[in-house]
């Protein structure tokens, strides 16, 4: 989904908030949310694709307001609604209070049959995908062009696993494209690159 | 009849959530109080920059070990008794050089081998960090003290799969020769990620 959550690139924001060796915590209670999600991921109570399109159905001004630990408490609250475990009632009667979580989801997707494997060196082009689920493709790169510098091992294809759709493990190539193909005449001179599902990607001309 | 509540109702705080989710798993017999506080433990004493910080030191002053690192990171910090979570398949290791300087972020969440580099800071979860890095690198890196000469080539890395990195940061000249556990103590996180040099 072209959610709130695929920042990459977005405008406005001003400088980094930033101290040397800033603290990962800053309250008891962010802590504590930690470990609720960490003991989940240990229960197997979700998997990381459906954790992290939790908190990407956020509602927009609900994302941009909250902490990140109020984000990841909230994906980790809806899928616990969302499975069956806890009922959202439940949880406002305890917490005495309304207790925000995020939309529904929408449906997702398998991989693309007709995906192809690259090496390194090889120029390819992001799909011009739209979906309105889960996706791990940033939209900065959406029908841009990169040259493949590596490929990690075959993970879940996150479109699927976030859904709970079948789908075959795929590998991700990093891929390196230049920041001014991305943002014309718009970018800091820099090479970026981009863990890139096989799925999204298509060769790009003639070469092999 | 309206479906809606007629009494508008406040949200609740951050401590009534996690207290919430706590109690409703600990009632059905989660025991979600008990694994907290272990877990509270991990992240703050174990899952930290020293970490990292070893297995930069150890790269520093063992040619081979720096070279098994850069070809298949994950196994290599095993070696120091170091782990990764089964999700991180892959752990790819950046090695800076006077004129390259790589750098990590994830623009779509806030994923890190955190394992390994520790959790991450604050700003590096935040919206700031997240769109501008990629974009404007090296006026986000001299905002954050970092000034980079024109001829070192930027190179950012967004954690987009389940592949973790790590940034390699040159050894100060001044420390050449020094024992491995004294140069332990001058790797910093914020190295690791990119954003600074030693």
């Amino acid at each position: 989904m072209d959610g709130i959550h695929d920042l990459g690139g977005r405008q406005g924001f001003g400088r980094v908030r930033y101290t040397c060796n800033a603290p990962a915590f800053h309250a008891d209670w962010e802590v504590r949310a930690n470990s609720l999600y960490a003991f989940a991921v240990r229960l197997g109570v979700f998997n990381m694709d459906e954790y992290r399109h939790a908190i990407e159905r956020m509602e927009p001004r609900h994302y941009l307001t909250a902490s990140y630990y109020e984000r990841s408490l909230t994906g980790l609250a809806t899928l616990y609604v969302e499975k069956g475990i806890v009922s959202r009632e439940e949880l406002e009667r305890r917490a005495d209070g309304l207790f925000p979580l995020a939309a529904p989801s929408a449906p997702g997707r398998t991989n693309v049959p007709t995906r192809g494997r690259f090496k390194f060196g090889d120029r390819v082009r992001v799909r011009l995908d739209y979906v309105p689920g889960h996706v791990r493709m940033p939209g900065y790169i959406r029908g841009k062009t990169g040259v493949v510098v590596s490929e990690s091992p075959a993970y879940p294809f996150p479109d699927a696993h976030a859904h709970g759709v079948e789908a075959q493990d795929e590998p991700t190539y990093d891929v390196r494209f230049r920041s001014d193909e991305l943002w014309a005449n718009s970018a800091d001179a820099a090479l970026i690159h981009v863990g890139v599902f096989q799925s999204y990607l298509e060769r790009f001309g003639g070469q092999s | 009849m309206p479906d809606q509540d007629p009494v508008i109702r406040r949200t609740t705080s951050m401590e009534q959530r996690v207290d919430a989710i706590q109690a409703a798993l600990d009632e059905r017999g989660m025991k979600a109080t008990e694994a907290v506080e272990e877990l509270n433990h991990l992240a703050t004493e174990q899952w930290v920059p020293q970490n990292g910080a070893r297995v930069v030191a150890r790269a520093w002053v063992d040619a081979a070990f720096r070279e098994r690192l850069l070809a298949n990171g994950r196994a290599a910090v095993e070696e120091l008794g170091l782990f990764m979570p089964k999700h991180h398949r892959h752990l790819v290791v950046l090695e800076n050089t006077p004129t390259v300087q790589n750098v990590i972020c994830c623009t779509l969440c806030s994923c890190t081998a955190f394992t390994i580099i520790g959790l991450p800071p604050d700003w590096y979860k935040d919206f700031e960090y997240r769109s501008r890095v990629v974009r404007e690198s090296r006026t986000v890196l001299r905002e954050m003290g970092l000034e980079l000469a024109p001829e070192v080539e930027i190179r950012v890395w967004d954690t987009t799969a389940d592949t973790r990195y790590m940034v390699l940061p040159m050894q100060p000249p001044e420390t050449m020769g020094w024992p491995e556990e004294k140069l332990v103590g001058i790797v910093t996180r914020d190295a690791m990620i990119g954003v600074a040099r030693l």
